[in-house]
């Protein structure tokens, strides 16, 4: 594999990332125990939500089961841990998992183009949500597990930040497989199904096969998110895992800028944390948001991060606009 | 055997409601590509309204469902198409039934702010006996539900096959190209698929209502049995939505009785699978060509 050249725009996305980064381990000396669980939350929506983005932005479905991939790492590590088997070993079985159960949903529905991907994923996490919620024998249902943090080469996290150190962790190994994998020619076919689905077809890209894998590893993805996310809450119920947390979880991708891979990073962000800054809204703020979002699908669908590109568009044609009325002002006689 | 009986036709009085949701979601959908996920939404909406005129206004159900139906046409008929289809339609599938998404969120909140998340009851608009038939006990409401969505249906059908804006209608539905070319006033028309989905919502709102009590997220689960509905019965088919929808009532009654009722909301999921694997077109559905 060859480095990236500096390019001006790797050296703005390089020095961004030291920024992050270093604004992100910064934090918690700014921050009470709940902001510290806040950013961690926020680490971890973000892990579950790339994944989304890889069958979102680069294969184009629409994906409205996220959660329950979520559910799934999240229950095979919590029930595996009651039965007294070490975390970092229910972590890889969760992760097979909802890799194994994307690629036997994304066989069926991915027949079929669009809607169809939608619905069956909705169903399906409703289905999910309702043998986590009715097989209490095996989950608790609605009374939950109880799930202990883990221990890590004798430390135990049980503190919010040490804990927070190892969300953090995650997404930035999430971020760097991703990364990696989007930059190999396997990851550059994707974006030409993207682009052009049937174009890419012709080029002897087989669609189904890569929207199938683009898809299971989004669902491995979350399974890798719900397998932290239950240590971190320390108690799991069925309501995480419901259709109301996978349309946010689609609406991350979507805010962010669908394809683009910080995208998820900023909508998990505007998800996550902006409800918690804006309680004076209470029960008004779901509908401003949805109001939000509507309006952000009428006039930039590309999302938040596209918002500069789209401004310096319509300059640029306001510019051109004038430029060519001014020139036809001069031109008259 | 009368127990089975009795199961399936509840079931179809459940089924004729998905039906009528149904039909809206592909009326749209042949239109203008719009995969309207706020549909169930578009149920709860009226029934909000009409709930509202009852108990704020005491006006009598018949005068709040018309004043409902004719806000539902305005607002979630012509204003939705005006406001949110017509600027986003050309950006494509995607972004659009995001936006729906949206609205779903705004709507479904909305009301619960200013209703609360509590469950209200509704008012019967036909009276609730049991009859009995030959030892068969039916409900009256479920006959009177069965009988208005095929009224419903059948005048539906007049309009559309018997009018020349109905015809005209479908000619939009089948090929835009081609009904511009023949002079048909395609924006207009589209306009009136808008309103007639709207019209069609509010109509199962009276009638679904009364059983499920008004609740702010009652259209949940209405939008995707009424999604599975249209995709089982054909997603280009008015008559497949009403199939669809039939079947998925009945199935859901008859597994809710016999086989499991904690998994009742998975029957649809189940046929919408097997549907998509062995015939993805939909049991009425025709293929529908792929544009390069």
């Amino acid at each position: 594999m060859t480095l990236p050249t500096l390019s001006r725009a790797n050296v703005a996305a390089l020095a961004f990332i030291v920024a992050m980064t270093a604004g992100l381990l910064a934090a918690p000396l700014f921050l009470k125990t709940y902001g510290v669980y806040l950013l961690s939350l926020w680490a971890l929506n973000t892990v579950a939500a790339i994944g989304l983005n890889l069958t979102l932005g680069y294969a184009g479905q629409i994906s409205l089961g996220q959660a329950a991939f979520l559910g799934i790492g999240a229950y095979a590590v919590a029930i595996l841990m009651k039965a007294g088997v070490s975390f970092w070993l229910g972590l890889p079985a969760g992760v097979l998992l909802a890799f194994a159960v994307g690629l036997a949903l994304g066989f069926p529905a991915l027949r079929v183009q669009h809607h169809y991907l939608a619905f069956a994923t909705l169903g399906f996490n409703a289905l999910v949500f309702l043998v986590i919620r009715n097989e209490e024998w095996l989950t608790g249902g609605n009374f939950g597990i109880r799930v202990a943090r883990p221990e890590l080469l004798g430390h135990s996290l049980r503190s919010g930040i040490d804990y927070y150190h190892v969300c953090l962790a995650v997404l930035a190994v999430t971020a760097l497989l991703v990364w990696l994998l989007l930059r190999s020619p396997w990851g550059r076919a994707f974006a030409c199904l993207r682009d052009n689905p049937i174009r890419a077809e012709s080029l002897g890209i087989d669609v189904r096969s890569y929207t199938l894998l683009a898809f299971a590893i989004g669902a491995a993805c979350a399974g890798v998110a719900g397998a932290f996310l239950a240590p971190l809450v320390n108690f799991i119920d069925p309501s995480p895992f419901g259709l109301v947390p996978s349309i946010y979880l689609l609406l991350m991708v979507i805010i962010g800028g669908p394809g683009r891979f910080f995208g998820p990073f900023l909508g998990a962000a505007i998800v996550t944390l902006l409800p918690e800054w804006l309680r004076v809204a209470d029960v008004w703020y779901l509908v401003i948001f949805g109001i939000f979002v509507v309006a952000l699908m009428a006039f930039c669908p590309g999302g938040l991060l596209a918002v500069p590109e789209k401004v310096a568009a319509m300059r640029a044609a306001r510019r051109s606009a004038r430029g060519s009325a001014a020139g036809q002002a001069g031109a008259r006689p | 055997m009368q127990e089975i009986l009795q199961v399936t036709i509840s079931g179809l009085a459940t089924g004729a409601i998905y039906a009528m949701v149904a039909m809206g979601f592909t009326l749209l959908w042949q239109t203008t590509s719009t995969i309207n996920f706020a549909q169930g939404e578009f149920v709860m909406l009226p029934a909000f309204l009409m709930l509202g005129g009852i108990v704020v206004l005491d006006l009598p159900l018949a005068v709040a469902f018309v004043g409902a139906l004719l806000i539902s046409a305005a607002l979630l008929g012509a204003a939705f198409k005006r406001a949110i289809i017509d600027p986003m339609i050309r950006h494509g599938v995607l972004p659009l039934a995001i936006a729906t998404i949206g609205l779903t969120l705004a709507l479904k909140n909305g009301v619960k702010a200013i209703y609360g998340a509590e469950a209200h009851p509704f008012p019967h608009p036909f009276p609730v006996e049991i009859w009995r038939v030959l030892g068969v006990a039916f409900s009256s409401y479920d006959i009177a539900v069965i009988a208005s969505v095929a009224a419903v249906v059948f005048a539906l059908n007049r309009f559309l096959n018997g009018t020349m804006t109905g015809r005209s209608m479908q000619a939009v539905a089948q090929n835009p190209e081609a009904a511009v070319v023949l002079g048909i006033d395609v924006k207009r028309l589209i306009l009136y698929t808008f309103v007639v989905n709207a019209a069609l919502a509010a109509a199962a709102a009276l009638l679904v209502t009364p059983v499920y009590l008004f609740k702010f997220d009652l259209g949940e689960s209405l939008g995707l049995k009424a999604f599975y509905a249209a995709i089982i019965g054909g997603f280009n088919q008015m008559r497949g939505a009403l199939v669809g929808g039939l079947i998925v009532g009945v199935l859901e009654n008859l597994s809710a009785v016999y086989f499991a009722p904690a998994y009742k909301d998975a029957v649809a999921l189940g046929l919408f699978v097997l549907v998509i694997l062995f015939r993805p077109e939909g049991l009425l559905g025709r293929e529908e060509a792929r544009r390069v």
